[in-house]
């Protein structure tokens, strides 16, 4: 236990484990959270992260395992004394009170004096630009405006963390971009701590200072978007954020070099392939770290000695700022190869069937543990 | 309209054959003849009779005295084991709780009336309570069964509640006691509500269990009213009966009516919050 940065900590989740009836929804997990970090738990359905929340809050009890919030034992803290709030999935706003009402409900319960709760009632309404909608009941707005009248209602007690249940998940993709950011700016501008849990890989990038990627009920990988992104822990991670082409071969840490089978030549990192002579391994290699041309006239005079390879064009996505070639080898399998369109063009040079050649630099290779 | 003269004729035969007799005792309560199947012409003086007799005004308060104590307890114990059914997951012993309390809902109900009258005799003798016959015992009686009825409709009310509502609460700082005063039961209010109209119509309609349960002194609605046909049918009774679809058809129409208004603005309202917000994308 490091103490030195318990200040710095949050919550601090201990060796906790749920059993569902013989089922481990949650298995074992420790992880730390900071104060006043976004953190997203990302992880597949079924992966534990929910019940993992919920613990949290206060709703499920750990099978075994301790959480601490803010240096306090949350054992035997039921969830209405916990200092947490969250805000669930389907907002859960109470249909039989207006908006105000909603919103007030949690100082209530704190018997906060009238004066003071109306002033910090009307406060929360108009951080989420809802200032007019205090007398509308819940059914009388639309689904982004009861979004934010959830985040509103857990926000307004000023809780020291504030948990989200997939909080983007209902609404439609232009409004959960836009969503997006005033989630982040709220974050921001009250500094308290969010945890949020989602499926959707691009939301826990955009939004998270880290992320925690799950999987049955363990923790993959934690990191910033960029650690996660960059240097994926292992296959399974490297998988589900993005996409990757993965070579397998044999290790040759002399040479900081794996010998793909696949490939004419082998693949050259500029890292340290930590790995024994002749070990099996996976590589990953993101599309847009690989660049693509057509083939010169006699490929196989000037091809380099490493990360390098040849096929044909199978397949073309033009998604306007981006394209993405779905790139043949001589053995059938597809690697995928995205290139930035940054100039404006009628006539592709790139068309299927063309042969083509890929290369990239030392830098983009990582390796994929298993 | 060729498709449709075929079932419409359907629709108002079956029309008739539930309405029909109805509409029969309706115009036969203004026959100013005595006898029942001759036609006197039209006549109210069946009504006046009706309430200058003491029997029927006092049988009938007997009545709505009996089925709204029994209602209101009903839908307290009922509403309780319908919630505990609905929310307390697999405790030992579910299935049978469950079992158990929808039986009522398929026993015979000779055979209820029956086995109560035997209770209470043996209470009677046992612990001296209730002390004879009568209003009591018929109350008891039908708190047992309609309990069973309104579990079923809370149950069934509960299952559809949003169980993140009342963890919303609690996460607000909401003690267990709090969340059921201002959460769960103002969410379940219609269920009860129906539950409550349920056992009321049960009670004020039950006829043979109240009969074994009753003392002497203790007469309800429908045990007058079936006496008095057994004598012969009097017009009194066609009058009586007419007052009783009425308060039942007025009842019946008007909650359908404000469901509907309620429903009809709820939906009103939804469409343009979220028309507002197709508008406010759109600048």
């Amino acid at each position: 236990m490091a103490a030195a940065d318990s200040t710095d900590t949050l919550v601090s989740i201990q060796g906790v484990t749920k059993d569902f009836g013989g089922t481990l929804a949650v298995d074992g997990i420790d992880l730390e959270i900071r104060r006043g970090e976004y953190f997203s738990l990302l992880g597949g359905s079924g992966c534990g992260k929910t019940t993992l929340l919920r613990m949290l809050g206060g709703f499920e009890t750990p099978t075994s395992g301790r959480i601490m919030i803010d240096g306090q034992d949350m054992a035997d803290v039921p969830a209405y004394r916990r200092p947490v709030n969250m805000m669930f999935q389907s907002y859960a706003l109470f249909p039989h009170m207006s908006v105000a009402q909603n919103v007030a409900f949690g100082l209530e319960q704190e018997n906060v004096v009238k004066s003071e709760r109306d002033d910090r009632v009307a406060e929360a309404l108009e951080m989420v630009q809802l200032g007019e909608y205090g007398r509308r009941k819940p059914h009388q707005l639309s689904g982004g405006q009861r979004q934010r009248v959830a985040l509103a209602r857990a926000l307004v007690k000023r809780p020291k963390l504030l948990l989200l249940d997939e909080p983007l998940a209902a609404l439609d993709k232009k409004l959960r971009e836009k969503t997006q950011f005033e989630l982040a700016n709220i974050q921001v501008k009250v500094g308290i701590t969010f945890i949020m849990v989602t499926h959707d890989q691009e939301e826990a990038m955009t939004l998270s200072d880290r992320l925690a990627v799950m999987n049955a009920g363990r923790i993959v990988q934690v990191g910033t978007p960029g650690d996660i992104y960059e240097f994926p822990a292992n296959r399974m991670v490297g998988e589900f954020i993005g996409t990757i082409n993965v070579f397998e071969g044999k290790a040759d840490p002399e040479n900081s070099a794996v010998h793909c089978p696949a490939l004419p030549c082998p693949i050259v990192m500029e890292d340290r392939v930590a790995a024994e002579s002749g070990s099996q391994i996976a590589i990953g290699i993101r599309p847009e770290k690989m660049r693509i041309r057509k083939a010169g006239p006699a490929p196989a005079e000037a091809a380099p000695a490493s990360n390098f390879l040849a096929g044909k064009v199978e397949d073309i996505a033009y998604l306007g700022d981006l394209s993405i070639f779905h790139v043949r080898l001589a053995d059938g399998r597809i690697v995928q190869v995205s290139r930035t369109n940054i100039t404006r063009r009628r006539d592709e040079p790139l068309t299927w069937e063309d042969a083509v050649e890929v290369e990239w630099d030392p830098q983009a290779p990582v390796v994929l543990h298993q | 309209m060729r498709r449709g003269s075929f079932l419409t004729l359907c629709l108002w035969a079956g029309f008739a054959f539930l309405y029909l007799p109805i509409l029969v005792l309706i115009v036969y309560s203004f026959n100013a003849s005595r006898l029942v199947a001759v036609w006197g012409g039209w006549s109210v003086k069946w009504y006046g009779e009706l309430f200058r007799d003491p029997q029927v005004l006092g049988a009938a308060s007997m009545s709505l005295q009996i089925a709204a104590i029994s209602a209101t307890v009903a839908v307290v114990i009922g509403g309780l084991a319908g919630y505990a059914l609905s929310r307390f997951g697999r405790f030992r012993g579910r299935t049978g709780f469950s079992t158990m309390l929808t039986a009522p809902l398929v026993m015979p109900e000779v055979i209820t009336g029956l086995s109560l009258l035997m209770l209470f005799i043996a209470m009677e003798q046992i612990v001296g309570w209730p002390a004879g016959r009568g209003m009591t015992t018929v109350i008891i009686a039908h708190i047992t069964f309609a309990a069973a009825y309104v579990a079923v409709v809370v149950r069934s009310r509960v299952a559809g509640l949003d169980r993140a509502l009342e963890e919303a609460a609690m996460d607000l700082g909401a003690r267990p006691f709090t969340v059921l005063r201002r959460i769960t039961l103002p969410m379940l209010m219609p269920g009860l509500l129906s539950g409550w109209l349920l056992a009321f119509t049960l009670s004020l309609d039950d006829l043979v269990i109240a009969s074994f349960v009753t003392g002497p002194g203790a007469t309800t609605l429908p045990m007058l009213i079936f006496s008095k046909v057994r004598l012969g049918v009097s017009p009194d009774i066609n009058a009586l009966a007419t007052l009783i679809v009425a308060v039942v058809a007025s009842g019946v129409l008007l909650s359908g009516w404000i469901m509907l208004r309620t429903e009809r603005r709820h939906a009103r309202q939804v469409r343009a919050a979220f028309r507002r917000e197709g508008a406010m994308d759109g600048n």
